[in-house]
């Protein structure tokens, strides 16, 4: 890390200002689905916050990134909308696909949100894409590509690292390593000892960083980047963080090792970013709480609006299929 | 026929073409016309002699590295890339060198390609050519020939054409190029030589279009790609036996062309559909089935299907021959129907 790419204090405030916002829309997502108010598959990613809100506070709307169905919070530090959010996840058509897409495929191309699925390691090969076209316009653009360490396994994040690397992309692959695989331990289904080594063998940087401080993150991710901007190629980040909870909302998580879990909750970056800025002198108590305050009221002002929203007319099922609306 | 014999030949305007030398200058022109058109590829480019048929020969040359890309053997990371690259607007040819290979890339086709305009709710949308190349008849064993085109007629978001002239390979490689939407482009191997009329540059095939490429009124026989040939053969075949075949060639299977098929059954009253694709669960199945749907009441005999027999292509050349209908099968077919 180049010592000058620490973040001034405005940055590091913003980089917090994202984290309290994807920390206090995982709450509301998962106390709106307990209540039944919404009905749909939840990835929780409490825990992982620190990574996109470090990662975008590098970025500009111009930039394009490509996630993953555990991508809801890299969408949000990414710009993504609360309302058009929470009304695509429930399903309307104020939703920023007009809920046909839903919590796995959200798009938001103005934020340079391109491409969500729902399939393990798909992001890789889509954001090369992107990447290419950026390459060929020269509009110095890059794309991030999200996925998690169980992504790592599957042939897609081989053939990326590698076309990205012969054709010197610039894209930037940032592994979030939350220890699991679904319901299997990273020990259990990785070989190596890090996801980064695997960076070497494709020639290209690899870096394992603490993924759960914001300044590592943002230093590594800002010399990654402008490497990508200046044509020198991509780089693969492997940012360690934990999964607070399982796999999928309401799955009983028996297989995630309680001391490890509690010792990762107690070890949780929120609070001790949030209590550095204010011993750092970059913020007050005062102003913090407010800014949380007015976090929590526009997360609940969206989920206002995304349940006042209505449902798509049925006839949008036959739309958007190709350009023009289909009658088989 | 050698460059060198142009020369000596009669004018350029009158000489026929062959359906390789259409797809070459129809992928030429169209990216002469628009720089958005890219092409990429496993050895496409001409350090690698533009593609191991020769199809994108000169494309590298003429159009320089950034739109004209040979790519490692990752057939994942091919069409992702065409993927990305078209959502922001650029419109890729992406070669997926065999049908066949196309299946290392499925996840990309069908869960990505076919579905991202709709699942983002018509903010993205997928405009990308995938050519292919298939078909038994070159001693290629069981995963170098496969037609299946039935799996992504069965994907909604997908285009699939599959032409058999050289005017309509240039044609619909253009429109194809020019679609919206993904359009997954068969070329049939042994029929690359076939030769034709020259067109005008510039011309567009309508996707989803059918053309009748021999009018009769007692049956009509539906195919494409090489085995809309084969049925014309059979169709001169049935002729000397005072049976005359209307034949059409669809062109596109994805979307089918219902009118002109419904149009001419309900003139002839028979119909058979071929396709080298193996028969159970394929494309003359929907159509079979749609058309007697329609035509319920009025067919003078049964539909009947001609596909290729139910194994993997075989390779040694006796069995491999026995695989594909030929104009003779197809005949055969037609002939029961009068019976």
């Amino acid at each position: 890390m180049k010592n000058n790419y620490e973040p001034d204090g405005a940055t590091q405030v913003d980089i917090y200002r994202r984290m309290a916002l994807l920390k206090a829309n995982d709450e509301q997502s998962r106390r709106v689905i307990k209540t039944g108010r919404l009905l749909m598959p939840y990835y929780s990613y409490r825990g992982q916050e620190v990574i996109p809100s470090a990662v975008s506070a590098n970025l500009t709307d111009g930039d394009y990134i490509c996630t993953i169905y555990r991508g809801i919070h890299d969408m949000l530090a990414k710009g993504l909308p609360l309302k058009d959010l929470w009304a695509e996840i429930a399903g309307r058509v104020d939703g920023t696909c007009k809920g046909k897409g839903g919590p796995m495929h959200l798009t938001y191309p103005s934020k340079g949100i391109m491409v969500t699925t729902g399939i393990v390691g798909s992001s890789m090969p889509i954001a090369n894409g992107l990447a290419w076209g950026s390459q060929i316009a020269k509009d110095g653009r890059v794309t991030v590509a999200y996925f998690g360490d169980g992504a790592s396994n599957i042939g897609a994040f081989h053939e990326s690292l590698n076309l990205a690397s012969v054709w010197k992309l610039p894209v930037i692959f940032v592994c979030q390593n939350n220890q699991f695989a679904e319901h299997t331990t990273y020990e259990k289904c990785t070989g190596g000892k890090q996801i980064a080594d695997r960076a070497f063998g494709y020639g290209i940087p690899g870096y394992r960083i603490d993924g759960n401080d914001p300044i590592e993150v943002y230093a590594t991710a800002r010399e990654a980047i402008e490497r990508a901007r200046a044509g020198d190629g991509p780089t693969l980040i492997e940012a360690m963080t934990f999964r607070f909870f399982g796999h999928v909302f309401g799955d009983a998580d028996g297989y995630m090792d309680k001391d490890r879990k509690k010792a990762a909750m107690a070890a949780d970056p929120l609070p001790r970013f949030r209590a550095k800025l204010v011993a750092d002198g970059h913020s007050t108590e005062a102003e913090l709480a407010a800014m949380e305050e007015t976090i929590d009221q526009d997360v609940e002002a969206a989920i206002q609006f995304a349940l006042a929203s209505p449902f798509p007319d049925i006839a949008e099922i036959r739309r958007d299929i190709y350009e023009h609306e289909v009658f088989i | 026929m050698s460059a060198s014999d142009a020369t000596i030949e009669a004018p350029a305007a009158e000489k026929p073409i062959t359906i390789f030398e259409a797809l070459n200058t129809a992928l030429a022109d169209a990216m002469a016309d628009d720089d958005r058109v890219l092409v990429l590829g496993e050895d496409i480019a001409d350090p690698e002699e533009g593609g191991v048929v020769g199809i994108t020969r000169g494309l590298s040359t003429r159009f320089g590295d950034d739109r004209v890309r040979s790519t490692p053997i990752s057939e994942q990371a091919i069409i992702g890339a065409a993927i990305g690259a078209s959502i922001i607007g650029w419109k890729p040819v992406a070669e997926i060198m065999l049908m066949n290979f196309t299946t290392v890339a499925m996840d990309m086709i069908v869960n990505h390609a076919a579905k991202l305009r709709f699942m983002s709710g018509g903010q993205t949308h997928v405009p990308i050519v995938i050519r292919t190349m298939t078909g038994s008849g070159i001693s290629a064993g069981g995963q170098h020939s496969d037609y299946l085109e039935a799996w992504f007629a069965h994907t909604a978001g997908l285009q699939v054409v599959a032409p058999s002239t050289p005017e309509d390979a240039y044609g619909l490689m253009r429109s194809a190029i020019d679609s919206p939407d993904p359009v997954i482009f068969i070329e049939n191997i042994v029929s690359y030589a076939v030769q034709g009329p020259r067109y005008k540059s510039g011309l567009r095939v309508p996707i989803g279009k059918a053309k009748i490429i021999r009018e009769g009124s007692d049956i009509t026989i539906v195919s494409y790609s090489r085995m809309a040939i084969e049925s014309l053969a059979a169709g001169e075949i049935l002729a000397s036996e005072n049976i005359s075949a209307e034949v059409i060639d669809l062109r596109t299977v994805a979307p089918w062309d219902r009118e002109t098929v419904l149009v001419s059954v309900r003139k002839t009253g028979r119909m058979v559909v071929v396709h080298e694709a193996v028969k159970p669960f394929g494309v003359g199945a929907e159509i079979a089935a749609d058309v007697g749907r329609e035509l319920f009441g009025s067919l003078r005999a049964p539909i009947e299907r001609v596909g290729g027999m139910f194994t993997p292509v075989p390779f040694s050349h006796p069995l491999e021959s026995a695989f594909p209908p030929n104009r003779n099968k197809i005949a055969d077919a037609v002939r029961s129907l009068f019976k």
